[in-house]
């Protein structure tokens, strides 16, 4: 059995005049330890299907499950990772690492070690106890990953997490979370309308189309680039080629859309 | 070029003594129109410009002030005037915030009061003095009472605006790790809307001295608005002039005081 399944997903939003459909049927199964990206432009329903899956949306249709669980109910098992670090400024990074634990009442002396230890091995150990004003994006960025990996969780959810960072850090940061998850050995979820870090990353990629928000087509990513850190597969041939049809994918539904 | 010759430093040194002295200039001029204000206020008065029955002096204010500081009368007055004013002024800001906590909690609740919050926040509070007094009888019950309704409902309506404007995705970072209402609560809304209790406690200084001096002239019986009240039916206008004055300088000290407790706040919640 499949470690993550969606099952015929469907979700409305509904106003006082009408009602949208955000996503249309949407069914996938997802193997642990895999890294699945889901690419498509802005509005197709990817940060609601995201919802979804972490159980903080109930879908009107259709259901989730994570290891035969119901998602709403392994909540705790699922880490979520936003566009931005939300970290709480009025708390030190180590605190702010901490939340999670805090709130699961799981607050330990080995927890607070594991903490720092973590920040040490991704380069916060000297800004354990500054405040998240006096970091730069990228490291913001890296201690909200420390908070979602302290819990363990066993699915990990990361909505567009690089998009509000600069380009050089943005490659950089893919390289290490890409490396965590790898060395933990994670199953992993990333959103994004970025074509080429959604190759680097991910083994899987399921690209979407909007109005509804459906799952267009589905792209397997070559052996020879998953094995690869993304800076390394972005150089590589196949990349390319891949590109090249992912692009020429998204301009057809574009088309189709506009017909 | 002229300027291109100064070091760094000098350049610093110059910008510092500028800064420094216009500091200096802004607190020379808050003192020459204190001194004018005063001194005219005094000629006025001598060479009856103003009728010196209604307006007084401010040397008269000024004997007064010292025979009521050596007969103790004015640290009595002083004294029951401030207590009622903290008391009232902290009552109605911790209910506020209580209440708005509430309406945080259950949006329905919220929606349900809406229209009421709105009425009784437009209406003018200290009307319900009469009622007050009669309801909690004239003494210190009631005059608190007025302290604290009168900034009680604009607390709650701020509190609670505040709780809204949160960024939703805090709460998001904290369900996905399975946090309760309460967890939420504690974690994100509440310490992310302190800077805006803390401007409500501005807010609350100036209102609460309304409700207490109001509170005190409809009991009559002691503190600086019964002065007030007092000095008006005796037509002592030095003595209204005179607990006006202490009114002033309190509401002054108290508000400075609620700016240190800001700044403490802030340093030491942010640092």
């Amino acid at each position: 059995m499949s470690f993550l399944t969606l099952n015929h997903i469907s979700h409305q939003y509904f106003t006082e005049k009408s009602y949208t459909k955000a996503l249309d049927n949407i069914s996938m199964t997802v193997e642990e330890g895999s890294f699945i990206s889901i690419l498509g432009p802005s509005g197709c329903g990817k940060t609601t299907l995201l919802s979804i899956i972490s159980g903080l949306i109930k879908p009107t249709r259709g259901e989730v499950t994570l290891a035969g669980v119901k998602a709403e109910d392994a909540e705790a098992e699922i880490g979520y990772m936003l566009q931005q670090d939300y970290l709480f400024p009025w708390k030190t990074i180590l605190d702010n690492v901490l939340v999670g634990p805090k709130v699961q009442r799981k607050q330990t002396a080995e927890v607070q070690e594991e903490g720092i230890n973590f920040l040490k091995e991704i380069g916060l150990g000297n800004v354990i106890n500054a405040y998240p004003a006096e970091l730069s994006g990228g490291m913001r960025q890296r201690a909200a990953l420390i908070r979602t990996l302290i819990t363990d969780p066993k699915l990990l959810l990361l909505d567009e997490p690089f998009s509000a960072l600069d380009y050089q850090t943005k490659l950089k940061l893919e390289d290490l979370v890409s490396h965590l998850l790898k060395e933990y050995h994670k199953t992993s979820i990333l959103v994004t309308h970025d074509i080429g870090e959604a190759i680097a990353m991910s083994d899987q990629i399921y690209l979407m189309k909007a109005n509804p928000g459906e799952i267009a087509e589905i792209f397997e990513v070559p052996i020879e680039l998953r094995d690869l850190p993304p800076f390394q597969a972005r150089k590589h041939l196949k990349y390319q080629l891949l590109f090249d049809r992912i692009w020429e994918e998204l301009n057809s539904l574009e088309n189709k859309h506009q017909v | 070029m002229k300027t291109n010759t100064k070091s760094d430093d000098q350049l610093f040194e110059q910008y510092r003594k500028h800064r420094k002295s216009e500091r200096k200039s802004v607190m020379f001029w808050q003192f020459i129109i204190f001194v004018v204000f005063f001194a005219f206020w005094e000629l006025a008065s001598r060479q009856e410009w103003i009728d010196p029955l209604i307006f007084s002096s401010p040397s008269q204010v000024g004997l007064l002030f010292t025979e009521k500081l050596l007969d103790g009368s004015l640290w009595f007055h002083l004294q029951v005037t401030l207590i009622e004013t903290i008391i009232g002024f902290a009552l109605g800001t911790i209910f506020g915030i209580i209440l708005a906590a509430i309406l945080w909690w259950s949006e329905k609740l919220s929606k349900i009061l809406d229209p009421y919050l709105v009425v009784l926040n437009a209406m003018p509070k200290v009307a319900l003095g009469p009622i007050i007094i009669v309801a909690l009888g004239p003494g210190y019950f009631s005059i608190i009472a007025m302290g604290a309704i009168i900034c009680v409902i604009i607390t709650t309506l701020v509190v609670y605006s505040a709780f809204r404007e949160v960024d939703e995705n805090y709460v998001k970072v904290l369900k996905s790790f399975g946090a309760n209402r309460r967890q939420c609560f504690t974690a994100a809304i509440l310490p992310a809307s302190f800077p805006a209790m803390i401007s409500t406690l501005k807010v609350n200084v100036g209102l609460s001295w309304v409700g207490v001096i109001v509170g005190e002239f409809l009991v009559s019986a002691k503190g600086l608005g019964y002065l007030i009240v007092y000095g008006f039916q005796v037509f002592d206008f030095t003595l209204v002039l005179y607990s006006l004055l202490v009114i002033a300088i309190l509401a002054a000290i108290m508000y400075q005081l609620v700016e240190k407790l800001e700044k403490w706040l802030i340093k030491n919640t942010e640092q």
